[in-house]
This record gives C-alpha cells, structure tokens and sequence, in this order.
C-alpha cells in the first residue's frame, strides 16, 4: 500500500515514465544510453544544487542565492585556475569552504536574526553575483591538465552512451543526500523543523544549529554544483546561470515537495531533474519547438503538481476524520 | 542541605511577560515517587511555571534544584538531558512524521552512524505496547486521533526523563477508559521512583491519581497540600479565592413544558452520512438544549460536523422554519443561523496573531461580509462585553491571543460565536481546559441564553456537565445514534447504561 505521504513521489514517477513513454513513441531514438547519458551530464550541476535546495524546502525555507553562488563559483575558480595557475583542487577547496560559510552564515541569520530566509537568502543572491562581477565580467576560460583529464572520463554504456565524472558526482550527491534525509540524524531534525519549528524546539530538536547546517549544507551543494559548471562550460562566467535557483525549486517541488517543508523526498527531486531534462531533450529531437516551451511546460507542470499537492491535503484530511471512526 | 531528599525543588520562582507579571515568589517540592498536581484558574500561570522548569523559558527570580543540586536548564532538549521530560499543553509532537518517529526524534536508535529503522520500528512497538496500544508505528501521526496522539507523547516523555514526568492537562482529550489508563501508567511509575508533575482541571481525575496539590492563584503560591488530608470544598475556595456558586437544575422543570409544546423549527430527518454516522432524526426547539454523549470515537464529533456542513450528508434533509435547507458548508450553515465552536482549538480557532478583539469579532464580521467592516468601537464594545461575563483575563482586548493561557483562549472562542448571537450554537466539548469557576460561569451563560430562545447541541465527556444542562440527552455508540433521554431520564447513570447496553450488546 502506498502511504499517502509518497503519493506525490509515486505520482511523478508515474508522469515521468508516461512522458518518457510517449516521448519514445514519437521518437524512438530517445530510448538510448546516449540521451540517457546526456541528460545526466547536462542537468549535473542543477541537480547537485537541487539536492541541496531539497534539504531547504523540507525544513520550511527557501534559498534564492544558489544561482549566484554557482557564478560566483565558477568565475572565482576560472581565475584561479585560468589566470592565477593555482591548482585545481586547491581551488575548488577553497571554493568549497568559501560557499559553505557563505551558507552558514546566511542560516545563522535566520535562525538568531530571526529574518525570514526569504529575505536573507535574496541579500546574499546579490551579495554572491556582485562579487563574482568583482571577479570579472569576461568570461574566463580555463585550462589544467586535471581538468581536462576529469573532462574525459567516462564509462561506456552499451549503446554508446557515457556516463561522465560530472554525471556520476550528480548522482553521488543525490544517493548521499537521500542517505543524510531518511537514516541521519540531522536529516529527521529537517523534517522536524519543516514540520513545526515551535515543536521540533520542543521536542529537544537543536533548531539552531540545523538551521545553520541546512544552509551551510546548501552553500556547500552550491559551491560544488559551480564547480561542476566550471567543468561542463571550461569556464567561468559572471553572468551565467541566472535564475538557476528557480530551476531547482521547480525541480524540488514538482518531485513532491511540499512547498510548506516536512513533506517530500530527495529521490523524488531526482525525477524533477529527469523531467526539466527529459524536456529539454524533447525539444532538441523535435528541432522546430522554441526552447521557450521547457518553461512553459515546467510552468503548467508546477500548477499541477500544487493543485495535486492541495488535493492530498484535503484527502489525507478527510481520511484523518474517517480514520479517527475506526481505531477504537 | 535541606532537604536532601526531594527530587526537584523550586523556590521564589518569578516571571513577568512585557512588565506582567506571570509568576511571584512560587515554591514547588516535587519527591521522588510522588504524583503532584498543580492547580489553578486560567491564567494562574500553571503552565508558564511548567515551562521555566523545563528549560523553555528563563526564570527572572529563584532558585531550582534537581537532586540537591542546583540546576538552569536553558533549553529543552538540556532538561531532557537533566531528565525532566514534558508534555505541553498546547504543542505536542509533528504530525508531518510517523509515529516512530516521533517517539525517537533526537534519539533514533543507530547502527554504523546511521538511523536503524527497523530497531526503531520494534521499540516503538514495544513501548507503546506498555500503554496497551497496538498500532502501525510506521503510519502518520496525524492519521491517528487526538487520544492516540496524546498518549504517543506521553509514551515518548516517560521514555525520554526517567526523573520528572511533567504533564500539562494531559487528559484534556482522552476518554474515561483511556484516563484510566494513563493513570495506570503513571501509578506504576511512581512505584519505580518518578516525579511526576499534572496539571489538569479535573478535580476528581486530581483526587484519583495524585498525592500533593500545589495550588497557584494569579501568579502566586496558595499552598501545597496532601489530597488526603485535603476536603475538595477548601481545595476549590482555595483555587478560586471564594466559594463556587452551585448551578441547579430547578428551573428545568418550568420549561419543560414551554419546550415539547412548541413546535422545533430546526428538524434533520434520516440526516447522515456513510462511513460516518448512521442517519438520524433530530429536532430542535428554541431554549433546549440537546447534550450528545458517547465514548470518543462514537461519533459525536462527526455529528457536529454534519450539522455544521463541515461533512456532507448523503441522506435525509434538514429543515429550518420549515424550509428545507442544504447544509454543504459551514458557509451555508451560518447562513442559517447555525455557530460551532469545535474541539480542536489549536488547529480550528485561534488566530494567534490577532488581538482578542479581532479574535472574538471573526465570525460576527464573517457573517456580515467582509465589504463591511465593523467598526472599531462596535468591536471595543463587543470584546469588552465578552471580556466581562466570561471572564477573560487578562481583560486586555488588545492583547494578542497567543499570549493568552489555554483556557482563556478558549473562553474567547466560545466568546465568537456567541457573538454572532445564532439561533442554533453547537458546541463540541465548551468546558475542556476551563477551569472550575469558569466552567461554572459558562454553563450559567448557556442557560441564559437558552432562556432568549437560543438552540444548542453540546457534545461533552463529562456526564455531570451535560446533566446539569442538557434538557434532551442523544446517546452515541459505534456512529449510530442509540438511545435519547429526556426530561427526568437524563442522568449519569442513564447515560452509562445506554453506552454500556450497546457495547457490551455490540
Ligand atoms: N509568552 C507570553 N507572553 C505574554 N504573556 C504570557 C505569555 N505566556 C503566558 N502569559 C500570561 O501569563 C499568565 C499565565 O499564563 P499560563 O499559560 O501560565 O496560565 P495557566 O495557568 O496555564 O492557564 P490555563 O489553565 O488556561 O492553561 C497569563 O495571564 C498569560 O496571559
Ligand atoms: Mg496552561
């Protein structure tokens, strides 16, 4: 029997094979390892960041800075690496920390300013894209031996398809991520303050510093989902990936998310991503479509899930009434 | 070194919220093995008191020690740790977890760094098997009822202290059998040496289970007596600071008559709804007051719901002034003169960020729409008056109502909807969590307004209440509507027998 907890989940499970399934119908190319391996190493970045916006939204937050640190990150990497000759994992340390603190300290403003992780996390948007203008403006190629030899490798599925360093991070962070939301400690602390933070304080959940954590752990998602861009693009750019937060939220959300926190799985942001990409690639294959159209399915896509969301409140509800007939 | 022996002990205890003082000078001695009640009218500052020695709030004055030794507990989780575990009042656990979860938040059982579900799933099994439930831990809590809930939280408190059990009006919402229970547990954990703090407005459930009562009056200490040497008149003029003004049934029998003569404007016919309650007829005649009594999950609830439009019936009609109306909304409900103040005030009343005025305007302003605002004063006035004979305190109207205690909060509901002066006013459990002097005083208010021609139905646990006021009694068991007693047939022991006849029959 299906909890009606995972009934988000399953359902967009169910739309994501449906859709496949069409998809596949009209262009039957579009089952193959290759697309398959496309898909996970185009939407890398965004999904590692996702993971990390997943862990947010279940605790009742928001954070609206992850596109601007991915810049920030990739330009401050670029320069190091491109310009500077450092080495790259030096770099990508120092980044790691930089973003990490960076998220921290945005949650321990949330938490002992008591400002709305709306607000705090809009300042550090612009706080993180400003610096990265700072940085530079141009967009900076880099080049390492490392780099390129991270760039190269892959394992070959049968068919042809390849799954890259970039695309087998993504799915690390995701197999992580689910590993710290259902079997850690912090992870039923975030479900707990998603829940009800007055409660969770109550019920001796360390509110302070999981809040920190979670937007530490976001910053940290976000650092290495621009680190991850770097290697994708083999650059740094100030102005890229505006709005990338967005797409995590749409990602989150539309795998069963409950925009309101406590609900939701970090599987179920990993078909968010399937779908975003499954799209996209769509719109690829039939070649005459507007690449526009991805946001016009993802917004029609966003409706329903919120209205479907709405239907499973007020079922769960009513079935609570009848449940309550039945126990005793 | 006085005193070596006591368990906890609290001394000059002193809080004031925003220059009000809340709490003055209170002394509390809790021993080991000791069940200890703490008394007092809403607002005494029960509650408050509850949560300075649980680490929720800091204390302004006064010593606490634990064992001898002094202690500060600056959160909950570090009172946890001293081994003073709480059930609030008001709070309890997350709904958005399943009951296992719920039961090991913060201490889940782990192998290899991570959480071990299945060892978590087996002890909750075995520690709620102590309190006699059998449940599936691995579904919601929020798909169990209020009872079940309760006594998960209690379950997880007992587990978590292993010194000092502390419960804020625990059995508020749990039926006599499941009291008993929970008494049950409680005794046995005093034998093995737990403190155990209660705080309930049930002076017999107080007489039953507990060995020492600390009363509280306004912030201050009264005193603190052994319940045997204790008669139960001193200890209510001891809560009250006067004597409880004794309600009668006398003028019942006058307007007996006046009522089955007249003819009931308010008829449901065959009314009910599968899976929730079996139809049923009922009528209602202006001045009477119908009680529904029944075990919790009989269906008393869902029988206020019906009447309410909150559930659609799906057979039989409703008929008002003769008129057959469709009761498919609380919208349409109050609409036809209906008001329900519910048994959930947490999840279904209170706005906690609205003053007390705005709280008690609501449903006045809701019927009159809200392109017309009420004015300022007209709401004033309606607080004030409320304020008064209900006795709300503090009689701030301005206050906002997350800051009242849980009685008044209450009150103020009740306050309303009687606001909104309906011909028919349904009431699901009016008394829970009001203290004794207040539940005297809204008792005599329903009379009175039964006396202007109102209509109501009150659901209520406590057979003493619906037989003081009730002229009509429905009796409930399995969602079906088993028996009605009137006029002289309406006692507790009636009410018993009908409930036990059919459970034992079932
Ligand atoms: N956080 C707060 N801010 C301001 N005032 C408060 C706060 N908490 C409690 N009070 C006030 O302190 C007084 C004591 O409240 P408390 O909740 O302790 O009462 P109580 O004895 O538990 O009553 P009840 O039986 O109704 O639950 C009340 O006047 C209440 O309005
Ligand atoms: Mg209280």
């Amino acid at each position: 029997m299906i909890h009606t907890r995972n009934l988000p989940f399953v359902t967009t499970l169910g739309i994501f094979v449906i859709a496949y399934a069409l998809c596949v119908l009209q262009f039957p190319n579009m089952l193959s390892t290759r697309v398959i391996g496309n898909l996970l190493t185009d939407n890398a970045f965004l999904g590692i960041a996702a993971v990390g916006m997943t862990f947010v939204i279940l605790s009742g937050g928001i954070d609206l800075s992850i596109g601007s640190v991915i810049a920030f990150t990739s330009v401050f990497v670029a320069v190091l690496v491109g310009s500077l000759g450092v080495h790259p994992l030096i770099a990508f340390a120092a980044v790691l920390v930089i973003s990490t603190l960076f998220g921290s300290l945005m949650g321990a403003m949330i938490r002992y300013l008591g400002i709305p992780p709306f607000v705090v996390t809009l300042a550090g948007m612009f706080l993180a894209r400003g610096a990265a203008y700072l940085i530079s403006t141009e967009s900076v190629p880099i080049s390492h031996e490392m780099i390129d030899a991270i760039q190269g490798f892959y394992f070959r599925f049968p068919g042809g398809g390849r799954l890259t360093a970039l695309a087998m991070l993504m799915l690390l962070v995701f197999i992580v991520g689910a590993f710290i939301a259902a079997r850690t400690r912090f992870g039923a602390n975030v479900y707990a303050i998603g829940g009800s933070q007055q409660s969770a304080e109550l019920m001796g959940v360390p509110v302070g510093s999981t809040t920190v954590g979670i937007y530490a752990l976001s910053g940290f998602l976000s650092g290495l989902a621009g680190i991850a861009y770097t290697l994708y693009t083999s650059s740094g750019y100030s102005l890229a990936t505006v709005g990338v937060e967005l797409d995590a939220i749409a990602a989150v959300v539309i795998g069963g998310t409950l925009l309101t926190g406590g609900v939701g799985l970090v599987a179920g942001t990993f078909i968010g991503i399937l779908i975003q990409g499954l799209i996209q690639t769509y719109i690829v294959f039939d070649g005459t479509l507007s690449s526009w159209w991805t946001k016009i399915v993802i917004g029609i896509l966003l409706f329903v899930f919120i209205v479907l969301q709405r239907g499973i409140i007020w079922y769960s509800n009513r079935r609570l009434a009848e449940g309550r007939l039945k126990e005793i | 070194m006085s005193d070596k022996n006591s368990l906890l002990e609290a001394r000059g205890i002193g809080k004031a919220f925003l220059g009000i003082t809340a709490l003055d000078g209170v002394d509390l001695t809790l021993e080991r093995g000791e069940i200890h009640a703490l008394l007092g009218e809403n607002g005494a500052g029960k509650s408050t008191l509850i949560k300075i020695l649980t680490g929720v709030y800091s204390r302004d004055h006064g010593t606490m020690r634990l064992e001898g030794a002094e202690v500060t507990p600056s959160s909950v989780a570090e009172a946890q740790g001293l081994g003073i575990g709480t059930v609030y009042q008001e709070v309890n656990l997350l709904e958005n977890l399943t009951v296992a979860e719920n039961l090991f938040l913060g201490r889940q059982p782990r192998r290899f760094g991570l959480i071990d579900r299945g060892e978590m799933r087996r002890r909750s099994k075995t520690l709620l098997e102590r309190y006699g439930l059998d449940i599936d831990v691995d579904a919601l809590l929020s798909s169990y009822s209020v009872a079940v809930r309760q006594i998960v939280a209690i379950a997880r408190a007992v587990d978590l202290s292993g010194k000092v059990l502390v419960l804020d009006e625990p059995t508020a919402s749990l039926d006599a059998h499941e009291v008993e229970m929970l008494f049950a547990v409680l005794r046995r954990l005093r034998e093995e040496g737990l403190g155990i703090i209660i705080i309930t407005h049930f002076l017999n459930q107080v007489y039953a289970v507990a060995d020492r009562v600390t009363v509280l009056r306004n912030g201050r200490l009264v005193g603190t007596r052994k319940l045997a040497e204790l008669p139960r008149l001193e200890l209510i003029s001891m809560m009250l600071g006067r004597e409880l003004q004794h309600i009668t049934r006398e003028h019942q029998a006058q307007e007996e008559t006046v009522i089955s003569a007249a003819e009931a404007p308010i008829r449901f016919s065959g009314y009910g709804k599968r899976g929730s309650v079996a139809p049923f007829d009922l009528d209602i005649r202006p001045g009477e007051v119908v009680g529904v009594a029944g075990l919790l999950g009989s269906g008393r609830t869902e029988t206020a719901f019906l009447l309410f439009g909150i559930d659609r019936a799906d057979s039989g009609t409703a008929t008002v002034d003769n008129r057959e109306v469709a009761l498919s909304s609380p919208e349409a409900a109050i609409a036809s003169g209906f008001g329900f103040c519910p048994e959930e005030r947490k999840t279904d009343g209170i706005i906690g960020d609205f003053s007390v005025a705005d709280n008690i305007a609501l449903a006045v302003q809701a019927r009159q729409g809200w392109a017309k605002p009420i004015s300022s004063r007209e709401k004033a006035a309606l607080a004030e008056n409320f304020i008064k004979s209900l006795d709300i305190r503090p009689a701030d109207a301005d206050r906002q109502m997350k800051f009242l205690s849980g009685g008044n909060q209450q009150k103020a509901i009740l306050a309303r909807w009687l606001a909104t002066e309906p011909r028919l006013l349904i009431l699901d459990e009016p008394t829970r969590g009001i203290d004794i002097g207040a539940h005297a005083e809204i008792l005599k208010m329903i009379e009175k307004l039964c006396a202007d021609g109102m209509s109501l139905v009150v659901i209520s646990s406590e057979l003493e209440e619906l037989t003081a006021i009730a002229h009509r009694v429905i009796v409930l068991s399995d969602r079906k509507h088993i028996a009605e007693l009137k006029g002289d047939q309406v006692t507790a022991d009636n009410i018993m027998q009908a409930i036990a006849t059919r459970t034992e029959a079932a």
